[in-house]
């Protein structure tokens, strides 16, 4: 399950490789961890990691300042060090040094820290202006909403018909920069994918911006990074990129209603009139009557990945264990926990089992 | 400032009083406070009030800390449920205000008002009482935030508050009702004393004591304050409206009727930078003071230590917006912000070269203190380093928010803070007490301490470029975070354990350390010249100072001018210390200290009741508080005949050296 979970990206090349080796060791020498696999592969690794233009400049400046910062603490240490232990005369304890002297050691450590703190400066303006916006206009804009504790993902379209709405599972097209705008509905979340991009803060009345870009496919984790309550640690995200054949697939069938495949009286549509009784006042259904706005969007629930924003795999058990449990999955979401016979949740089951 | 009534001239008497000798014994009466509970709380005795600070803020480092454990327990392994997410947060918010407002600048008040009139050569800090009052202030702050804690309900929404989570709609326990009040209460006794710190250093060093002679804590406490003047407005302000949002339905930050919540940001962190600073600065100045006496010579630069403190602070001013790199303001104005952030460790450069210069030139005795110093250093380097890297704008949007600011801000507080809190109470611990800390109890604190917080906090550095984000209660063991996880709690607890080795010490040598002696280390400061623990009045004559090292100048090239220790003003004709001008420390005046009063006791305790009132909505009462507040405080500032000038004229002129 957990591998199924999450597909790391293969680097593209063998310098990338070695830097990749080389790094993970050197985490991994001052961090002591047997697992090294496990370690370098961190969803969230954005150090060791990137696979797209907004994030790539940033992760060489990381190198580059934790470089320099250890080679600095090596040198302080060994000064300090020598200061320390160094040999000296015996001298009378009652006996005071003089206060001149020294001054050179203020002018020539000061002077070497400004020389390379204002280099620093004009590298990092450098790397800011290559990430703060994409080489191209982005030809895909999709807007991303914080919830308390989940994402509401709509792809815009000029045709109300032709827009899609989803969550928690941001599908982009490689190769290309997409724009995301970020709001959010209830408190300040922060949109965070890192081996993609920075993070960006969702502030309720404002419309933030930022653009990611995968140059490879695969599924790259994301992670709400701004405190909003019980729930934030369980509010993550995952962003599927894929070629854009597949890309375009993908939108055309989540553009689709869904269709009504029950026959009156079978226990799918006992499922549908369940739902609509008990869960459409907060979930939406495009193509059904269910049109709640406080919860994700379920028309192609059983096309995505992930439950719950990212806390569970999306299988039929999980989903009617999670239906069930809400409250102790995430305590204080807005989704209740929902009691319910075991013919409804069969009934429930198989209807949501339609759904994608 | 001179007085133009003739009638009210008098020139000071010079002369000496050794120990025991009458005029001592007349001093010693006059400064006293009463025994017994009475003088318990009445004393406005600056040692006294210093002394409190230093244990009601290690105390609360205490709770702090052991709240830090308990999600140390939490967080060791992946999905632990031994706190629910609820509990967590109140834990973390708590944690947070504990440590940043109600240990942080408490303690380093602390050291201060102790040390500041013994350093300067004053009988007391400017206005005692009020000195007395910032206390109790702080102490019922303290505690005003601490009530709603075991009923469940305490703040739980981070130390930096972020609306529209802790405004009324998302938040509605009274949580949040403690904190912005509590921190309002707070706010009015940090602005006092500081106010206190800044014209005790203007008025009251004792003659001679030119502003380049002031040792370098001085300048950290005094540049700490000026900024707590300007920027404690802001927060408080912030809080307040924040308060008024809640209660009363105003819509400061309320997004529906068109209020900010980036509002919020802004005043919380125009205010938590120069904080930052505040907490740091003056615990520097611990270490160029005290570090040069174990090195035995003068701390290498002092001018350009003491410009780097204030330059630290001027800088300090413009860096704010590093906390909200990431809130989607534009470009431009992010790099003027991050590059002020790249040049604000310039300062800091400064002072650790001054400090290895020292050590270099110096001859180091390995004392425990010095240990703690020298340990400092290089704890303080790291936590330099790791903030020069968050000042890059585009970095910072990875690592904000994330594990490694954590490690950042702990290798700033502990490494800045507590390192030479700790080194400091081991070094003036025989000036408070007459006695020795055991040294070699000190030094284990201080290895265990050591290796404890880098084996705690320096893995938080990966976890944090692992991607771990803050504030979560658990984590998935597919993240990759377990193993740095659980060597951070770990190294938590052996630290935890050093702090413990320190405290039996402390219990230890309160009863049985070796006698001290007025200078134990040899040290070179004014408050060495005085015995252990010092008499209520300080000095029994007013000193007269001609250098930087008042007890160090005889073994030292320093010209011939020589300070005065035994002979100087006498001063005796009630409480009496001498006002000096602000540059060159002339003496200029006699000033009257008030006496011994309970007022500012009640005046503190009857501001909080009203504070108390507001949070419970008992208005009647709260008006009924604040009555009582304003008639303390006439009582507090009724004209005394002990504070006017008593004697008759005296045939010479104005006060002079």
């Amino acid at each position: 399950m957990e591998q199924q979970f999450h597909l790391s990206a293969v680097p593209e090349n063998t310098w990338q490789n070695l830097h990749t080796i080389f790094l993970s060791a050197a985490v991994l020498a001052l961090s002591g961890s047997a697992n090294a696999a496990k370690v370098a592969e961190a969803p969230l690794n954005y150090f060791m990691r990137s696979h797209g233009p907004a994030a790539e400049p940033t992760k060489y400046l990381g190198w580059m300042l934790t470089g320099l910062s250890l080679t600095i603490i090596l040198i302080i240490s060994l000064l300090l060090i020598a200061a320390l232990l160094r040999n000296r005369p015996l001298m009378d304890m009652r006996a005071i040094g003089p206060e001149s002297g020294g001054l050179r050691w203020i002018y020539i450590g000061t002077g070497v820290s400004t020389f390379i703190l204002f280099g620093l400066v004009i590298y990092s303006l450098i790397v800011l202006d290559a990430v703060a916006k994409p080489p191209s206009t982005p030809a895909i804009i999709v807007t991303v909403t914080g919830y308390d504790w989940w994402w509401r993902i709509e792809y815009e379209h000029d045709d109300p018909e032709q827009a899609v709405t989803t969550a928690n599972e941001l599908h982009i097209p490689v190769g290309q920069p997409v724009l995301i705008k970020l709001k959010s509905a209830d408190v300040i979340h922060a949109f965070w994918v890192p081996t993609l991009a920075g993070k960006t803060q969702m502030i309720p009345g404002l419309i933030n911006q930022q653009w990611i870009q995968a140059d490879t496919p695969g599924v790259y984790t994301g992670q709400c990074a701004q405190f909003c309550g019980a729930g934030h640690a369980h509010m993550s995200l995952e962003v599927v990129a894929e070629s854009a054949e597949d890309f375009e697939k993908w939108r055309n069938t989540q553009r689709h209603p869904v269709s009504f495949p029950f026959k009156a009286g079978s226990t799918g549509e006992f499922g549908q009139k369940l739902f609509m009784d008990r869960c459409a006042g907060c979930h939406a259904i495009r193509g059904t009557d269910a049109a709640g706005g406080h919860g994700p969007d379920l028309t192609h629930l059983k096309s995505r990945r992930i439950l719950a924003a990212g806390l569970l795999p999306n299988t039929p058990e999980n989903l009617m264990n999670w239906i069930a449990n809400a409250q102790r999955f995430k305590p204080g979401a807005r989704m209740p926990s929902i009691n319910l016979t075991e013919a409804e949740k069969l009934a429930l089951s198989t209807y949501l089992s339609t759904l994608d | 400032m001179q007085s133009q009534d003739s009638r009210l001239r008098r020139s000071p008497e010079v002369g000496k009083a050794p120990v025991g000798s009458d005029a001592e014994k007349q001093l010693a009466e006059i400064w006293e406070s009463l025994p017994g509970w009475k003088g318990w709380f009445s004393t406005v005795d600056h040692k006294v009030i210093g002394l409190r600070y230093i244990v009601t803020a290690f105390l609360f480092l205490l709770i702090g800390g052991i709240e830090a454990l308990i999600m140390r327990l939490q967080l060791a392994g992946p999905n632990l449920t031994l706190l629910t997410p609820e509990q967590y947060n109140q834990l973390f918010t708590m944690h947070g205000v504990t440590m940043i407002f109600l240990y942080a600048l408490p303690i380093l008040s602390g050291f201060s008002n102790y040390l500041w009139p013994l350093m300067l050569g004053s009988r007391d800090m400017t206005f005692p009482r009020l000195n007395a009052l910032s206390y109790w202030i702080f102490l019922f702050a303290g505690i005003f935030m601490y009530v709603s804690f075991p009923l469940g309900q305490a703040p739980n929404a981070g130390w930096f508050n972020y609306v529209p989570y802790s405004g009324p709609i998302y938040n509605t326990g009274p949580n949040i009702d403690v904190f912005a009040l509590g921190m309002v209460l707070l706010g009015i006794s940090t602005t006092v004393g500081s106010v206190n710190f800044v014209v005790t250093l203007f008025k009251m060093r004792a003659p001679g004591m030119t502003i380049n002679r002031v040792p370098i804590l001085v300048w950290g406490t005094l540049t700490a304050s000026v900024a707590n003047l300007l920027v404690i407005p802001s927060v408080s302000l912030a809080f307040f409206l924040l308060w008024l949002d809640r209660q009363v339905g105003t819509h400061f930050f309320d997004v529906a009727n068109g209020g900010k919540p980036l509002l919020w940001q802004h005043l919380f962190w125009i205010f938590g930078h120069p904080w930052v600073y505040a907490i740091v600065l003056p615990a520097m100045g611990i270490v160029s003071d005290a570090l040069p006496t174990f090195c035995r010579r003068p701390l290498v630069g002092y001018a350009w230590v003491a410009l780097a403190t204030m330059a630290t602070m001027l800088v300090g001013f413009e860096v704010w917006i590093h906390h909200m790199f990431a809130t989607g303001l534009p470009a431009v104005a992010l790099s003027i912000f991050g590059a002020a952030s790249f040049v604000i460790s310039i300062p800091s450069a400064v002072a650790v070269f001054a400090w290895i210069a020292t050590i270099w030139l110096g001859t180091p005795v390995f004392k425990t203190p010095f240990l703690f110093f020298a340990g400092f250093v290089i704890l303080f380097v790291i936590g330099g380093l790791s903030g020069v890297m968050t000042a890059a704008v585009p970095l910072d949007w990875q690592l904000n928010e994330t594990y490694f600011i954590v490690a950042h801000l702990h290798y700033v507080l502990l490494g800045i803070n507590v390192f030479p809190v700790v080194g400091g109470i081991y070094y003036w611990f025989p000036k408070f007490t007459g006695r020795m800390m055991d040294e070699k109890m000190g030094k284990w604190s201080f290895w265990v301490m050591f290796v404890g917080f880098n084996v705690g906090f320096f893995p938080m550095h990966l976890a944090g470029l692992l991607g771990m984000p803050r504030r979560i209660y658990t984590y998935s063991s597919r993240m990759g975070w377990d193993t740095v996880n659980l060597i951070t709690s770990i190294g938590s607890f052996v630290f935890a354990a050093g702090v413990l080795i320190f405290l039996v010490n402390v219990a230890i040598s309160l009863r049985r350390g070796a006698p001290a002696g007025s200078n134990p280390w040899d040290a070179a400061t004014l408050e060495w010249s005085v015995p252990s623990p010092p008499p209520a009045y300080n000095f029994a004559v007013i000193p007269h100072v001609a250098s930087r090292h008042p007890l160090w100048e005889d073994r030292m090239d320093e010209g011939s001018n020589r300070s005065s220790l035994e002979e100087g003003y006498l001063l005796m004709e009630g409480r009496e210390t001498i006002g000096t001008s602000p540059i060159d420390a002339a003496p200029e005046i006699i000033l009257k200290m008030p006496g011994d009063s309970a007022t500012p006791f009640f005046v503190g305790l009857f501001l909080s009741l009203a504070f108390a009132g507001m949070l419970l909505h008992w208005w009647s009462f709260t008006g009924l508080m604040i009555l009582s507040c304003v008639i303390a405080l006439m009582v507090w500032m009724w004209p005394e005949k002990a504070l006017a000038q008593r004697s008759p004229a005296s045939p010479s002129r104005e006060a002079h050296v």
